[in-house]
């Protein structure tokens, strides 16, 4: 069964349609990496998966749990009860472009707080848990450090230790590597080939092409609200089929 | 007669004025800070009636003066037969008075808080009461200390329009001991008392926002 499905999903601020009639499927163990030009709607579709924003309509579920469903002959989404969603938020982690740790708490506090309080974790365990965290990220000396004290490479190191400690069934990444330096974004991308040795399974949205073909077992192309291409990452990467896709990736191999 | 035998006369007199400044300073934070927490979120309500209630409440707290709220106050609970005393009364008109600036000052923290901070709360899972007690206040308590500290400072000083409705507090007190002494010192030590009361507020905020400085 998917870990997750996403069914005609459809989503607009206003008069903008930005999602229109989008379906995906991710199943346990696959890394799926989303590409795409900018304003594409690939943050809100991330953002409908989680819950941070509402679709329209359609159809979203994470194996057994039903998210929101669109009943027959209606148009508008109806979302399951808070306790569901509550169950389904413990799902899945996301990591943000620009990290969004909390600047009061220690890097070990920002990654214990929530096994702790939403998770009812003993707060021994969760420390010993995050340790072994930090570790996997290279940060093992880093617990008592606020995140004003580190760099923006191990900041994101710390957000995906953090999403880590609530042990998802899936993880999401928006463009976790574009708020960095181009030098920093290697320590992250190595996490991430990690978490994909682990068959960890993964939605990254990406603007790192040669990433993306590495450790994907499939791409998206998504362009003004819709999935245009999707499939093997040498096929979409290499041998693109559509016109809008080699338009898009070949501003990249220009440079 | 002598500076020290002018002052042994002062002080003693001005023992109970001081109690009632101090009472009505502190009384006047241990309500308007829980209250002026409730007004913020009235003002920034999703829900319009309650958004409206809050804005007039602000509008008439800060756009009329304090000593005429204090007249209204007392004839207002007089007329309802509330039984209040006159520094009782002073109380309830601070606390209602400050609220609307604390809201305020709440408001604009709470808002600076960027949006990513509720984000990554949510997905995390916390609740909505956890987001806003462990991860929002705590971060806005640092960014309104400042601001706060003027406040405060400010309502050291205004504890003396309570003689509006016939308080003896400082300066009240030294007014009538300037008259009976002809001398101008009531009215200097009363100055140093506010002096003193502000300058253990301004240090307390000094070492409030140090201890919050360990981070950004
Ligand atoms: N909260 C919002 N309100 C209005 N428009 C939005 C909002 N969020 C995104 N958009 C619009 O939706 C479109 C897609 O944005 P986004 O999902 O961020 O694209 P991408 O992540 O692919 O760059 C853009 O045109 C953007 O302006
Ligand atoms: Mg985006």
């Amino acid at each position: 069964m998917s870990v997750l499905s996403a069914q005609n999903l459809k989503k607009s601020f206003g008069t903008t349609d930005v999602l229109r009639d989008i379906s995906f499927e991710i199943n346990e163990g696959e890394v799926l990496s989303i590409i795409g030009p900018s304003g594409s709607g690939k943050s809100t579709l991330l953002r409908c998966v989680t819950l941070l924003e509402r679709i329209d309509s359609g159809r979203i579920a994470y194996s057994d749990l039903t998210m929101a469903d669109t009943p027959e002959g209606q148009s508008k989404a109806v979302y399951s009860e808070g306790a569901v969603l509550q169950q389904i938020r413990r799902r899945f982690g996301l990591v943000f472009q620009n990290f969004n740790l909390f600047p009061h708490f220690t890097v070990m506090r920002n990654i214990i707080e929530a096994p702790v309080r939403v998770g009812k974790k003993e707060k021994k365990m969760a420390e010993s848990e995050a340790r072994s965290l930090l570790e996997k990220v290279g940060l093992a000396d880093r617990e008592k450090a606020y995140p004003c004290e580190l760099s923006g490479g191990q900041q994101q190191r710390v957000a995906i230790a953090r999403a880590l400690a609530m042990q998802p069934e899936i993880l999401f990444f928006d463009e976790p590597t574009s708020a960095l330096d181009p030098e920093l974004t290697g320590d992250i991308l190595k996490v991430i080939r990690d978490l994909a040795e682990e068959h960890m399974t993964m939605v990254i949205v990406t603007h790192e092409m040669s990433f993306a073909r590495d450790v994907s077992d499939r791409i998206i192309f998504m362009d003004g609200g819709v999935i245009v291409e999707q499939g093997d990452p040498a096929q979409v990467i290499g041998n693109p089929q559509s016109e809008r896709t080699r338009a898009f990736l070949s501003r990249f191999h220009k440079n | 007669m002598s500076l020290f035998e002018d002052i042994a006369r002062i002080l003693p007199r001005m023992m109970e004025p001081l109690s009632a400044t101090l009472m009505i300073f502190v009384f006047t934070l241990l309500f308007s800070l829980p209250l002026g927490l409730v007004v913020a979120f009235g003002r920034m309500s999703r829900i319009k009636p309650i958004r409206w209630v809050a804005q007039v409440y602000l509008l008439v707290m800060r756009g009329t003066p304090l000593m005429l709220q204090l007249i209204f106050f007392w004839f207002g609970l007089e007329l309802g037969g509330a039984g209040f005393s006159r520094l009782q009364t002073a109380i309830v008109a601070f606390s209602f008075n400050y609220a609307a600036y604390f809201a305020e000052i709440y408001r604009g923290g709470i808002e600076s808080i960027p949006v990513g901070q509720h984000e990554a709360a949510d997905v995390l899972g916390f609740s909505k009461s956890q987001t806003f007690f462990r991860i929002i206040l705590p971060q806005v308590v640092k960014k309104i200390l400042p601001p706060m500290g003027n406040e405060f400072m400010t309502l050291v000083k205004d504890t003396s329009l309570a003689q509006v409705i016939a308080v003896v507090e400082i300066t009240s007190m030294a007014q009538k001991i300037q008259v009976s002494m002809v001398s101008l010192m009531p009215i200097i030590v009363a100055g140093i008392f506010y002096l003193i009361m502000n300058a253990i507020v301004s240090k307390g905020f000094s070492l409030a926002e140090k201890k919050l400085g360990y981070y950004r």
